[in-house]
Protein backbone atom coordinates (compact mmCIF):
# COMPACT_ATOMS: atom_id res chain seq x y z
CA UNK A 1 0.00 0.00 0.00
CA UNK A 2 1.39 3.42 -0.95
CA UNK A 3 1.51 5.71 2.07
CA UNK A 4 2.35 9.33 2.80
CA UNK A 5 3.82 10.16 6.19
CA UNK A 6 2.65 13.32 7.90
CA UNK A 7 5.95 14.71 9.02
CA UNK A 8 6.80 17.49 11.48
CA UNK A 9 10.53 16.78 11.64
CA UNK A 10 10.25 15.38 15.16
CA UNK A 11 11.04 11.88 16.39
CA UNK A 12 7.47 10.54 16.43
CA UNK A 13 6.65 11.16 12.79
CA UNK A 14 10.07 10.01 11.56
CA UNK A 15 9.91 6.86 13.70
CA UNK A 16 6.35 6.22 12.46
CA UNK A 17 7.75 6.48 8.92
CA UNK A 18 10.42 3.94 9.84
CA UNK A 19 7.77 1.52 11.15
CA UNK A 20 5.58 2.06 8.09
CA UNK A 21 8.49 1.30 5.74
CA UNK A 22 8.84 -2.14 7.30
CA UNK A 23 5.27 -3.09 6.32
CA UNK A 24 4.20 -0.88 3.41
CA UNK A 25 5.50 1.38 0.63
CA UNK A 26 6.20 4.89 1.93
CA UNK A 27 5.89 7.15 -1.13
CA UNK A 28 6.35 10.63 0.31
CA UNK A 29 6.58 12.87 3.34
CA UNK A 30 3.83 15.44 3.83
CA UNK A 31 4.40 18.56 5.90
CA UNK A 32 2.21 21.45 6.96
CA UNK A 33 4.06 24.62 7.86
CA UNK A 34 1.94 26.67 10.23
CA UNK A 35 2.48 30.40 10.68
CA UNK A 36 0.56 30.20 13.95
CA UNK A 37 2.91 29.51 16.85
CA UNK A 38 0.07 28.19 19.00
CA UNK A 39 -1.37 25.73 16.48
CA UNK A 40 -2.31 22.52 18.29
CA UNK A 41 -2.09 20.58 15.07
CA UNK A 42 1.10 21.56 13.33
CA UNK A 43 3.44 24.05 14.89
CA UNK A 44 6.89 22.73 15.67
CA UNK A 45 10.28 24.44 15.55
CA UNK A 46 12.34 23.71 12.44
CA UNK A 47 9.45 22.15 10.53
CA UNK A 48 10.81 23.81 7.39
CA UNK A 49 13.76 21.41 7.61
CA UNK A 50 11.52 18.44 6.85
CA UNK A 51 12.61 19.07 3.24
CA UNK A 52 16.16 18.17 4.24
CA UNK A 53 14.95 15.04 6.05
CA UNK A 54 12.98 14.00 2.97
CA UNK A 55 16.11 14.51 0.86
CA UNK A 56 18.14 12.45 3.33
CA UNK A 57 15.54 9.69 3.09
CA UNK A 58 15.39 9.92 -0.70
CA UNK A 59 11.67 10.68 -0.58
CA UNK A 60 9.64 13.42 -2.27
CA UNK A 61 7.97 16.01 -0.03
CA UNK A 62 4.49 17.46 -0.38
CA UNK A 63 4.44 20.66 1.62
CA UNK A 64 1.79 23.29 2.31
CA UNK A 65 1.85 26.53 4.27
CA UNK A 66 -1.10 27.39 6.51
CA UNK A 67 -2.00 30.57 8.34
CA UNK A 68 -2.85 28.24 11.22
CA UNK A 69 -6.41 29.42 11.82
CA UNK A 70 -8.15 26.72 13.81
CA UNK A 71 -10.40 24.95 11.30
CA UNK A 72 -8.88 26.45 8.16
CA UNK A 73 -5.61 24.63 8.86
CA UNK A 74 -7.52 21.34 8.67
CA UNK A 75 -8.68 22.27 5.18
CA UNK A 76 -5.03 23.04 4.32
CA UNK A 77 -4.05 19.59 5.61
CA UNK A 78 -6.83 18.03 3.55
CA UNK A 79 -5.55 19.84 0.45
CA UNK A 80 -2.03 18.54 1.15
CA UNK A 81 -3.25 14.94 1.45
CA UNK A 82 -5.28 15.29 -1.73
CA UNK A 83 -2.21 16.65 -3.50
CA UNK A 84 -0.10 13.75 -2.22
CA UNK A 85 -2.68 11.37 -3.62
CA UNK A 86 -2.73 13.07 -7.00
CA UNK A 87 1.06 13.28 -7.33
CA UNK A 88 2.22 10.10 -5.59
CA UNK A 89 -0.89 7.91 -5.61
CA UNK A 90 -0.99 7.44 -1.85
CA UNK A 91 -3.77 5.22 -0.48
CA UNK A 92 -3.18 6.06 3.16
CA UNK A 93 -1.58 8.39 5.67
CA UNK A 94 0.75 7.65 8.59
CA UNK A 95 1.05 9.87 11.65
CA UNK A 96 3.24 9.77 14.74
CA UNK A 97 0.34 10.46 17.11
CA UNK A 98 0.89 8.77 20.47
CA UNK A 99 -1.90 9.96 22.73
CA UNK A 100 -3.39 13.12 21.27
CA UNK A 101 -7.07 12.44 20.71
CA UNK A 102 -7.36 16.03 19.42
CA UNK A 103 -4.87 15.47 16.59
CA UNK A 104 -5.70 11.85 15.87
CA UNK A 105 -9.47 12.28 15.60
CA UNK A 106 -9.12 15.26 13.29
CA UNK A 107 -6.75 13.36 11.02
CA UNK A 108 -9.05 10.31 11.09
CA UNK A 109 -12.00 12.48 9.99
CA UNK A 110 -10.06 14.02 7.12
CA UNK A 111 -8.83 10.61 5.95
CA UNK A 112 -12.40 9.33 6.03
CA UNK A 113 -13.59 12.28 3.94
CA UNK A 114 -10.85 11.52 1.42
CA UNK A 115 -11.35 7.74 1.61
CA UNK A 116 -7.73 7.24 2.71
CA UNK A 117 -6.37 4.71 5.20
CA UNK A 118 -5.05 6.22 8.42
CA UNK A 119 -2.29 4.52 10.43
CA UNK A 120 -0.89 5.57 13.80
CA UNK A 121 1.70 2.91 14.64
CA UNK A 122 2.80 4.64 17.86
CA UNK A 123 -0.75 4.97 19.22
CA UNK A 124 -0.71 4.35 22.98
CA UNK A 125 2.71 2.75 22.75
CA UNK A 126 4.84 2.03 25.82
CA UNK A 127 6.66 5.36 25.84
CA UNK A 128 9.82 4.28 27.66
CA UNK A 129 10.26 1.21 25.46
CA UNK A 130 9.72 3.38 22.39
CA UNK A 131 12.39 5.92 23.44
CA UNK A 132 14.85 3.10 24.12
CA UNK A 133 14.12 1.53 20.71
CA UNK A 134 14.66 4.91 19.10
CA UNK A 135 18.18 5.11 20.49
CA UNK A 136 18.99 1.43 20.01
CA UNK A 137 18.01 1.60 16.35
CA UNK A 138 20.34 4.48 15.61
CA UNK A 139 18.13 7.55 15.48
CA UNK A 140 19.87 10.81 16.29
CA UNK A 141 17.35 13.18 17.88
CA UNK A 142 17.79 16.56 19.56
CA UNK A 143 15.50 18.65 21.74
CA UNK A 144 14.42 21.56 19.53
CA UNK A 145 11.98 23.25 21.88
CA UNK A 146 10.88 23.24 25.52
CA UNK A 147 7.52 24.51 26.67
CA UNK A 148 7.00 23.58 30.29
CA UNK A 149 8.57 23.20 33.71
CA UNK A 150 11.15 21.96 34.65
CA UNK A 151 13.00 22.29 31.33
CA UNK A 152 15.70 24.91 31.49
CA UNK A 153 17.86 26.25 28.67
CA UNK A 154 20.39 23.42 29.02
CA UNK A 155 17.94 20.98 27.43
CA UNK A 156 17.86 22.85 24.12
CA UNK A 157 19.95 21.18 21.42
CA UNK A 158 20.70 18.16 23.64
CA UNK A 159 20.68 14.73 22.06
CA UNK A 160 18.24 12.12 23.39
CA UNK A 161 20.27 9.31 24.97
CA UNK A 162 19.92 6.82 27.82
CA UNK A 163 20.97 9.47 30.33
CA UNK A 164 18.26 11.82 29.14
CA UNK A 165 15.61 9.08 29.30
CA UNK A 166 16.62 8.41 32.91
CA UNK A 167 16.36 12.14 33.65
CA UNK A 168 12.94 12.37 31.96
CA UNK A 169 11.73 9.39 33.98
CA UNK A 170 12.92 11.02 37.17
CA UNK A 171 10.96 14.23 36.56
CA UNK A 172 7.94 12.84 34.67
CA UNK A 173 5.75 12.03 37.63
CA UNK A 174 6.62 15.08 39.69
CA UNK A 175 5.92 17.54 36.87
CA UNK A 176 3.20 15.47 35.17
CA UNK A 177 4.97 15.36 31.86
CA UNK A 178 4.95 12.55 29.31
CA UNK A 179 8.28 10.87 28.55
CA UNK A 180 7.86 11.56 24.85
CA UNK A 181 6.74 15.19 25.12
CA UNK A 182 3.36 14.16 23.70
CA UNK A 183 1.63 16.75 25.84
CA UNK A 184 3.62 19.49 24.11
CA UNK A 185 6.17 19.72 26.95
CA UNK A 186 9.06 19.57 24.47
CA UNK A 187 9.67 19.17 20.75
CA UNK A 188 12.38 17.27 18.93
CA UNK A 189 14.18 17.22 15.59
CA UNK A 190 15.67 14.16 13.89
CA UNK A 191 19.19 14.53 12.47
CA UNK A 192 19.67 10.91 11.45
CA UNK A 193 17.59 7.75 11.03
CA UNK A 194 18.41 4.22 9.86
CA UNK A 195 16.71 4.90 6.53
CA UNK A 196 18.49 8.21 5.87
CA UNK A 197 21.16 7.84 3.18
CA UNK A 198 22.85 10.93 4.59
CA UNK A 199 22.69 12.62 8.00
CA UNK A 200 21.98 16.23 8.89
CA UNK A 201 24.75 18.33 10.43
CA UNK A 202 23.89 21.66 12.04
CA UNK A 203 26.29 24.46 11.14
CA UNK A 204 24.52 27.29 12.91
CA UNK A 205 21.74 27.46 15.47
CA UNK A 206 20.30 30.01 17.83
CA UNK A 207 18.61 29.67 21.18
CA UNK A 208 15.80 31.75 22.60
CA UNK A 209 14.63 30.95 26.12
CA UNK A 210 12.53 32.53 28.84
CA UNK A 211 10.40 31.14 31.68
CA UNK A 212 10.51 27.48 30.70
CA UNK A 213 9.78 28.24 27.07
CA UNK A 214 12.57 28.04 24.55
CA UNK A 215 13.43 27.11 21.01
CA UNK A 216 16.59 25.72 19.44
CA UNK A 217 16.31 27.17 15.94
CA UNK A 218 18.45 25.55 13.28
CA UNK A 219 19.60 28.36 11.01
CA UNK A 220 22.06 26.51 8.80
CA UNK A 221 22.36 22.79 8.23
CA UNK A 222 23.74 20.48 5.57
CA UNK A 223 23.62 16.83 4.59
CA UNK A 224 26.81 14.79 4.92
CA UNK A 225 27.70 11.22 3.98
CA UNK A 226 27.25 8.61 6.73
CA UNK B 1 -3.60 -16.69 29.26
CA UNK B 2 -5.73 -14.21 27.37
CA UNK B 3 -5.77 -14.34 23.59
CA UNK B 4 -5.79 -10.95 21.85
CA UNK B 5 -7.13 -11.46 18.37
CA UNK B 6 -5.99 -9.21 15.51
CA UNK B 7 -8.91 -8.55 13.14
CA UNK B 8 -7.03 -6.37 10.68
CA UNK B 9 -6.70 -6.80 6.93
CA UNK B 10 -3.64 -9.04 7.12
CA UNK B 11 -1.40 -10.63 9.75
CA UNK B 12 1.41 -8.47 11.10
CA UNK B 13 0.07 -5.30 9.50
CA UNK B 14 0.69 -1.73 10.64
CA UNK B 15 -2.60 -2.02 12.59
CA UNK B 16 -1.14 -4.53 15.02
CA UNK B 17 0.77 -1.83 16.90
CA UNK B 18 -2.19 0.54 16.85
CA UNK B 19 -5.09 -1.70 17.83
CA UNK B 20 -3.74 -4.90 19.40
CA UNK B 21 -0.55 -3.98 21.27
CA UNK B 22 -2.21 -1.30 23.46
CA UNK B 23 -4.86 -3.83 24.59
CA UNK B 24 -2.22 -6.53 25.15
CA UNK B 25 -0.22 -4.00 27.17
CA UNK B 26 -3.16 -3.30 29.50
CA UNK B 27 -3.69 -7.04 30.05
CA UNK B 28 0.02 -7.67 30.71
CA UNK B 29 0.09 -4.89 33.32
CA UNK B 30 -2.48 -6.90 35.33
CA UNK B 31 0.01 -9.79 35.46
CA UNK B 32 -1.82 -11.99 32.97
CA UNK B 33 0.00 -13.66 30.09
CA UNK B 34 -1.05 -12.64 26.56
CA UNK B 35 -0.98 -14.44 23.24
CA UNK B 36 -1.55 -12.47 20.03
CA UNK B 37 -2.88 -14.09 16.88
CA UNK B 38 -4.52 -13.05 13.64
CA UNK B 39 -8.11 -14.25 13.17
CA UNK B 40 -7.22 -16.11 9.95
CA UNK B 41 -4.84 -18.30 11.98
CA UNK B 42 -7.69 -19.60 14.15
CA UNK B 43 -9.47 -22.90 13.65
CA UNK B 44 -12.90 -21.68 12.43
CA UNK B 45 -14.90 -24.17 14.48
CA UNK B 46 -12.80 -24.87 17.57
CA UNK B 47 -12.76 -22.48 20.50
CA UNK B 48 -9.22 -21.30 21.23
CA UNK B 49 -7.26 -22.76 24.11
CA UNK B 50 -7.26 -19.61 26.26
CA UNK B 51 -8.83 -18.36 29.50
CA UNK B 52 -10.46 -15.51 27.59
CA UNK B 53 -10.42 -13.85 24.19
CA UNK B 54 -10.33 -10.16 23.28
CA UNK B 55 -11.26 -9.36 19.69
CA UNK B 56 -9.46 -6.10 18.95
CA UNK B 57 -10.40 -3.17 16.73
CA UNK B 58 -9.16 -2.25 13.27
CA UNK B 59 -8.43 0.82 11.15
CA UNK B 60 -11.47 2.87 10.18
CA UNK B 61 -11.31 1.74 6.54
CA UNK B 62 -10.77 -1.89 7.41
CA UNK B 63 -13.95 -3.99 7.43
CA UNK B 64 -12.59 -7.09 5.68
CA UNK B 65 -13.37 -9.28 8.73
CA UNK B 66 -17.09 -8.89 7.96
CA UNK B 67 -16.53 -10.83 4.73
CA UNK B 68 -14.93 -13.70 6.68
CA UNK B 69 -17.47 -14.37 9.41
CA UNK B 70 -17.03 -18.08 8.63
CA UNK B 71 -13.72 -17.76 10.54
CA UNK B 72 -15.59 -16.91 13.74
CA UNK B 73 -17.94 -19.90 14.13
CA UNK B 74 -15.97 -20.84 17.26
CA UNK B 75 -17.64 -17.91 19.02
CA UNK B 76 -20.80 -20.02 19.41
CA UNK B 77 -18.98 -22.87 21.07
CA UNK B 78 -16.75 -20.78 23.32
CA UNK B 79 -17.56 -20.75 27.02
CA UNK B 80 -14.68 -18.55 28.15
CA UNK B 81 -15.22 -14.79 28.63
CA UNK B 82 -15.00 -12.82 25.41
CA UNK B 83 -14.65 -9.08 24.87
CA UNK B 84 -15.16 -7.65 21.39
CA UNK B 85 -13.84 -4.15 20.81
CA UNK B 86 -15.28 -2.13 17.90
CA UNK B 87 -14.67 -4.54 14.97
CA UNK B 88 -14.82 -7.29 17.59
CA UNK B 89 -18.27 -6.17 18.73
CA UNK B 90 -19.44 -6.11 15.11
CA UNK B 91 -18.25 -9.69 14.64
CA UNK B 92 -19.96 -10.89 17.84
CA UNK B 93 -23.16 -9.13 16.85
CA UNK B 94 -23.17 -10.63 13.33
CA UNK B 95 -22.30 -14.15 14.46
CA UNK B 96 -25.12 -14.07 17.00
CA UNK B 97 -27.72 -12.84 14.53
CA UNK B 98 -27.43 -9.07 14.77
CA UNK B 99 -26.67 -6.62 11.96
CA UNK B 100 -24.29 -3.76 11.31
CA UNK B 101 -25.57 -0.37 10.25
CA UNK B 102 -23.80 2.67 8.86
CA UNK B 103 -23.20 4.98 11.84
CA UNK B 104 -19.94 6.86 12.15
CA UNK B 105 -18.39 8.27 15.31
CA UNK B 106 -14.83 9.64 15.49
CA UNK B 107 -13.44 11.22 18.65
CA UNK B 108 -14.82 11.40 22.17
CA UNK B 109 -18.49 11.00 22.98
CA UNK B 110 -20.65 10.66 26.12
CA UNK B 111 -21.85 7.19 27.07
CA UNK B 112 -24.82 6.42 29.30
CA UNK B 113 -24.84 3.13 31.15
CA UNK B 114 -28.46 1.93 31.02
CA UNK B 115 -28.21 -1.52 32.60
CA UNK B 116 -26.18 -2.57 35.57
CA UNK B 117 -23.43 -5.10 35.01
CA UNK B 118 -20.16 -5.84 36.75
CA UNK B 119 -18.22 -4.43 33.77
CA UNK B 120 -19.68 -0.95 34.26
CA UNK B 121 -20.69 -1.05 37.92
CA UNK B 122 -20.56 2.35 39.60
CA UNK B 123 -20.55 4.17 36.24
CA UNK B 124 -23.54 6.10 35.01
CA UNK B 125 -21.99 8.32 32.37
CA UNK B 126 -18.45 8.53 31.00
CA UNK B 127 -16.60 9.80 27.95
CA UNK B 128 -15.16 7.32 25.48
CA UNK B 129 -13.05 7.41 22.31
CA UNK B 130 -14.85 6.29 19.17
CA UNK B 131 -13.46 5.20 15.82
CA UNK B 132 -16.10 3.39 13.79
CA UNK B 133 -18.15 3.73 10.62
CA UNK B 134 -20.45 0.83 11.51
CA UNK B 135 -22.58 0.30 14.59
CA UNK B 136 -24.45 -2.87 15.61
CA UNK B 137 -27.99 -3.89 16.29
CA UNK B 138 -28.42 -5.91 19.49
CA UNK B 139 -28.58 -9.61 18.63
CA UNK B 140 -31.18 -11.90 20.18
CA UNK B 141 -29.91 -13.25 23.52
CA UNK B 142 -27.97 -10.05 24.16
CA UNK B 143 -28.88 -7.00 26.21
CA UNK B 144 -27.77 -3.39 25.87
CA UNK B 145 -25.51 -2.09 28.62
CA UNK B 146 -24.58 1.38 27.36
CA UNK B 147 -25.57 3.81 24.62
CA UNK B 148 -24.45 7.11 23.08
CA UNK B 149 -26.76 9.57 21.34
CA UNK B 150 -26.01 7.77 18.06
CA UNK B 151 -25.84 4.06 18.76
CA UNK B 152 -25.52 1.07 21.07
CA UNK B 153 -22.13 1.24 22.78
CA UNK B 154 -21.96 -1.95 24.86
CA UNK B 155 -23.76 -5.29 24.85
CA UNK B 156 -23.62 -8.50 26.84
CA UNK B 157 -24.91 -12.03 26.25
CA UNK B 158 -27.75 -12.93 28.63
CA UNK B 159 -26.08 -16.11 29.92
CA UNK B 160 -22.42 -16.06 28.88
CA UNK B 161 -19.66 -13.58 29.68
CA UNK B 162 -19.57 -12.32 26.09
CA UNK B 163 -19.27 -8.56 25.84
CA UNK B 164 -19.08 -6.13 22.96
CA UNK B 165 -18.06 -2.47 23.14
CA UNK B 166 -18.02 -0.23 20.08
CA UNK B 167 -15.78 2.39 21.74
CA UNK B 168 -12.01 1.95 22.21
CA UNK B 169 -11.28 1.37 25.92
CA UNK B 170 -7.51 1.53 25.36
CA UNK B 171 -7.96 5.30 25.06
CA UNK B 172 -8.69 6.84 28.47
CA UNK B 173 -10.83 3.90 29.66
CA UNK B 174 -8.28 1.21 30.42
CA UNK B 175 -10.41 0.26 33.43
CA UNK B 176 -12.86 -1.52 31.11
CA UNK B 177 -10.17 -4.00 30.02
CA UNK B 178 -8.84 -4.26 33.58
CA UNK B 179 -12.31 -5.13 34.90
CA UNK B 180 -12.76 -7.71 32.15
CA UNK B 181 -9.45 -9.32 33.16
CA UNK B 182 -10.56 -9.28 36.79
CA UNK B 183 -13.71 -11.17 35.80
CA UNK B 184 -11.60 -13.69 33.90
CA UNK B 185 -9.46 -14.25 36.99
CA UNK B 186 -12.60 -14.92 39.07
CA UNK B 187 -14.11 -17.44 36.63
Amino acid sequence: MKLGVLCSGGKDSIYAAYLAMQKEDVSCFISVLSKNESSYMFHTPNVSLVAMQAEAAGLPLVSVVTEGEKEKELQDLKDALERARQIHGIEGVVSGAIMSVYQASRLQRICRELDLWCFNPLWYTDQEAYLKDLIAEGFSVIISGVFSEPFDESWLGRRIDDRMIAQLKAIAERYRITLTGEGGEFETFVLDAPFFARRIVISKASVTYRNFRGVYMIEEARLVEK
Amino acid sequence: MILCLDLSFRPDSLCLAEFVDPIAGIVRKTGVEVDIRHYMEMEPNSPPDADAVILCGTALKDTGYLNRLDRFCWLYAAYVPILGICAGMQVISMVYGGKTESKCEIGTTDLDVIQSDQLFSGKKRFQAYELHTLACTVPPDFRTLAVSDLCVQAIRHRDKSIYGVIFHPEVRNEWVVERFVKMVKKE
